[in-house]
This record gives C-alpha cells, structure tokens and sequence, in this order.
C-alpha cells in the first residue's frame, strides 16, 4: 500500500483496527506530553526566525539606503573638491551612484532648525555628497584615504554602517531558529520512534496473534501507526495553542523594540505556527511507519 | 491443499526435520505424533508458513512458500485455520471479538455475520461467554474459543497443536467431536498430539493418517498405536 493510501485509510478511521491495539495509558500520556513541548518549542523558534528576519530586512533597508560625504572648504575650492570627490567616487568600486546636493535641498535639511528664511548662500556652508551603494558595498577605508589625498575638506559619513554587522547577527538568528525547528522536527520523529518500538515490543503478542489469524503487515502497522499519528497531532495541536498564547501575553515593544520585544509574529504570519501540528503528525505517521515495518519484518 | 517436498528445518546449525514429505489432501485427517520436543510445532509452523524450510520445498494451495511475501501467506493464513496448544488472545477485547477477529483483520466484519458467529459459539458452547474477556476463561474454553476463531472464515484446512492439551478428558473429547464433524463438512485436518488415547479415541470416528515424528524425519505410524 503506497504512503497516500495509507494516509487515506488513517482519515477513514477503521474502528475494529484502532481496537487491536489495547489502550495504554503512560505511553500515550508521554507521547501527548512530549508532542506538545515540541510544537511549544517549535513556536517560539518560528517566532524568533521571523522576527529575526523582519529585523534583519529592515535593518538591511536602512543600510542600503546611502551614506554622505561632507565638503568642508574654503569658499574658492568648494567647486573644486566637489569636482574631486565626484570623480573619486565615479571610479570607486561598490558606489551606485553619486550626487551633490543641491542649495534648495541643502535648505530643506537644515529647516527644521533654523526655519525657512535662513540665508544660506551667505554662510559658509558644506557640501553635502550623497552615495548610494551597490549590495556589495564598498571599501570605506580606502575611500577615506583616496579622499583625504583629492579632496581634503571632504568627510565619509556612513551613518548606518554600524548596523551592517548587526544585519550580519539578525540573518544568523534566523537561520539558527531555522535549523532548531529542523532539529525540533527530527527529536519528535525520534521521539515517536522510541515510543512506536516500545509500543510494538509491549504488544509483541497482540502483533502474534494478529499476525496467525491472517492480518497483513499493513493492517497491523496501520493501527500502531494510526494512534501515534493523532496522539502526535493532538499534543502537537496543544503545545501550539499554548506558545501562541504565551507569545500574545508577551509585552508589546511597539517601534522601538528590538529583537527580544519583537518575539511574535506580524499580521499573516500569525498563519505560519498552524502547520506545525499537522507537521508534526506527518513526522509521527513516517517514523511509526517505518518502526513498525522494521519491527514487523523481523517477526515470523 | 499443503505440500511438503523433501524438507529440512534447522536452527542455528542444528536439524531438528530432516527429508519430510507429505501432502495433506482436501478432506483428509491426520494425527501427527511424536514425544515430546521431537519437532511436531516446527513442522505445523512449516505449514502455515510461520517457518520457511532452510532445505526443500513447502507449498501452500499451489504457490511456492519460497516466492510467498508476507502479504501472501498473510492471505494463506486466512484459509488455513490454526489452533495452538496455549492459544493466545487479545486479552483486552471480550470473546466475541476475538473469536471474529480474523473477519475483522481481513475487511470482512459486517453486521450480516453476527448470525454466523453466534452460531459458531453456540457450535463450540461458549454462547455464555460473548462479553467475558478471555483472561476469565478456563483451559477447555480458550481451546474451544481458539477453534471458533480458527473457523470464523471458513478456512480449508485446520491445523491443531496439542489442542487437547490443557483440558480433561471430557473435554478433549468434546474438541475431538467438533473436528471430526468439521472433517465431515470437507475440511482438511491435521491433529499433533502426544495423546495416544485421543487418536485411539478418534479410530471409530474417523478414518485418519497417524504420522509420527522421531530422530528428526516423519513416518507412517501403524494404525494400531
């Protein structure tokens, strides 16, 4: 019988095999136990993947936005130096583009602080350059140094430079909340497999007798396999509800937060932890599968 | 309906059968003797396919035991009905259930054969004992149920292992009977027994094939034991 049959047959639910197996009480309460702390853990690791990720996005928008270079110089070689540092950065490897700020935009920056009325053109003002990076981005150190000896006045402003490391940290986090959703995944299958073995080696009689009165390997394997799978899928289905409800009692940060208040998730990825339980009860079905196959395939 | 060619069983570098051959045909009885420890189980396991042969050659209704996967002597055993000396039930499930649980196993549970089964535990007088589970049964009566599983599908041969073993006389008796009717009604049937009243018992009965297994190889035993 291929997998997806089986999977149907688990659907339909065929009362007389769920009764050859006979009940029994502490595996099921360990194994609805255990499934449940797994689909908790589960939620806060999908939680902290996507925050990370939300940061690590927002944070690289910020950094991809554009660093400034400040021309502080005598009123004759302001033209001059601009000139200079454009050419500079026209040949620096990592720069997009390049642009000077115009005196009306100048204007518009300073504003805020000095009101509109400010006569700029009579005071000695910088010339502000401004640089878009490539995604790569480029060598600020030799920038600084190529600048200093065309261009004294001119100063490398990269205001959001410090984050870059930071962005570097937020993708890590991801990816590690990632790979312990992977690990997560694998210690149920484990988890379900020990479970599953010590289930089959408990009813090594009930697999005897079934097995004499003409019960395929399917049939006996499809009763172990089927009670795992919801036993999985019920713990699973309460361990989420609980991390979902422990993330919506977490205090909010708003805007300012960080990646501790930022813990849950934002608008349709409040979907994602849905899947977990039905994950989790396809990890089951797999590894009872192949436990009771194995265990079956030993027997006479 | 079962053939054995030429067979050898052994186990871990040990023969226990060595050059049997038998045919068991459709409507023959036959009781299968030997002490104790001389191999009798191991040759019934051999039929119904619980053991394969590590030399020679078993068939089972025309198919080679060697080409069988365990699908397919899945679905021999469901014609061959076998009754062991310490039968074995689910023992969280009431009688009833494990007397229909060979239906249950094979799709064929349906609310038509509560008649056939209520009929079948009449036949084997376990008619009071529908709900008991088989722990609260005694010796003579998990024979009996054992059998009524045996024979819930209707099987075309029944193989019983010491099936006398754990009860009285009386009640060895009664198990005679209801095997020797069922050889009657056309069925295959084969007895080990180490009872040698039992197959005396069984000579104005029926007209059985007395085999004996002794040294490892089986024989024709005289009729007269």
């Amino acid at each position: 019988m291929s997998a997806l049959d089986r999977i149907k047959t688990l659907a339909a639910r065929d009362a007389g095999a769920d009764r050859v197996v006979p009940p029994a009480g502490f595996t099921v309460r360990l194994t609805l136990f255990t499934a449940a702390a797994m689909a908790f853990l589960t939620v806060f690791a999908l939680a902290l993947s996507l925050a990370a990720g939300r940061l690590a996005t927002s944070w690289g928008e910020d950094l991809a936005r554009a660093s400034t270079i400040r021309i502080s110089a005598p009123e004759g070689q302001l033209a001059a130096q601009t000139a200079a540092v454009l050419r500079v950065l026209e040949q620096t490897p990592g720069v997009a583009s390049a642009r000077a700020l115009s005196p009306e935009e100048q204007r518009a920056l300073l504003e805020p602080w000095f009101g509109p009325d400010l006569p700029v053109e009579s005071l000695p003002m910088p010339q502000l350059v401004e640089v878009q990076e490539t995604g790569d981005g480029y060598d600020a150190d030799g920038l600084r140094l190529r600048l200093q000896a065309e261009a004294p006045g001119a100063v490398l402003d990269e205001h959001s430079r410090w984050r870059r490391p930071l962005v570097t940290a937020a993708g890590r986090l991801r990816l590690l909340g990632w790979v312990a959703i992977l690990l997560i995944g694998a210690a149920t299958g484990a988890m379900v497999t020990l479970a599953a073995n010590a289930a089959l080696a408990a009813n090594a009689q009930v697999i005897a007798v079934l097995r004499l009165v003409g019960a395929t390997d399917g049939y006996i394997a499809g009763a172990f396999v089927r009670r795992f799978t919801l036993r999985t899928l019920a713990g699973a289905a309460a361990g989420t509800l609980i991390g979902l409800l422990a993330l919506l009692v977490m205090p909010a940060g708003g805007d300012t937060g960080g990646i501790l208040t930022g813990l849950r998730f934002a608008g349709l990825q409040w979907l994602w932890p849905l899947f977990v339980p039905p994950l989790a009860a396809v990890v089951a079905f797999f590894a009872t599968e192949l436990a009771a196959r194995r265990v079956l395939g030993e027997l006479a | 309906m079962i053939e054995l060619d030429n067979v050898a069983y052994s186990y871990s570098g040990a023969a226990i059968l060595s050059g049997v051959s038998l045919q068991l045909a459709p409507g023959s009885f036959h009781f299968l003797t030997g002490p104790s420890g001389s191999g009798k189980t191991t040759f019934l396991k051999l039929c119904y396919g619980a053991l394969r042969p590590t030399e020679g050659q078993v068939s089972i209704f025309d198919e080679d035991l060697a080409a069988m996967d365990r699908d397919a002597v899945a679905m021999a055993r469901r014609r061959i009905g076998v009754v062991h000396q310490d039968c074995q039930f689910l023992d969280h499930l009431p009688v009833a259930e494990n007397v229909a649980l060979p239906l249950t196993v094979s799709g064929q549970a349906s609310p038509d054969q509560a008649d056939n089964l209520r009929e079948l535990m009449t036949w084997v007088g376990l008619t009071e004992k529908f709900e008991a589970l088989p722990p609260e049964l005694s010796g003579g009566e998990r024979q009996r149920a054992a059998l009524a599983r045996a024979l819930i599908l209707s099987p075309d041969v029944i193989l019983a292992d010491e099936p006398t073993g754990n009860v009285d006389w009386e009640m060895s008796q009664r198990l005679l009977r209801l095997l020797v009717e069922l050889n009657r009604m056309g069925k295959t049937v084969m007895i080990a027994t180490h009872d040698l009243m039992l197959i005396r018992a069984a000579k104005s009965l029926v007209n059985a094939r007395n085999l004996r297994i002794a040294g490892g190889t089986l024989q024709a035993a005289g009729v007269d034991l």
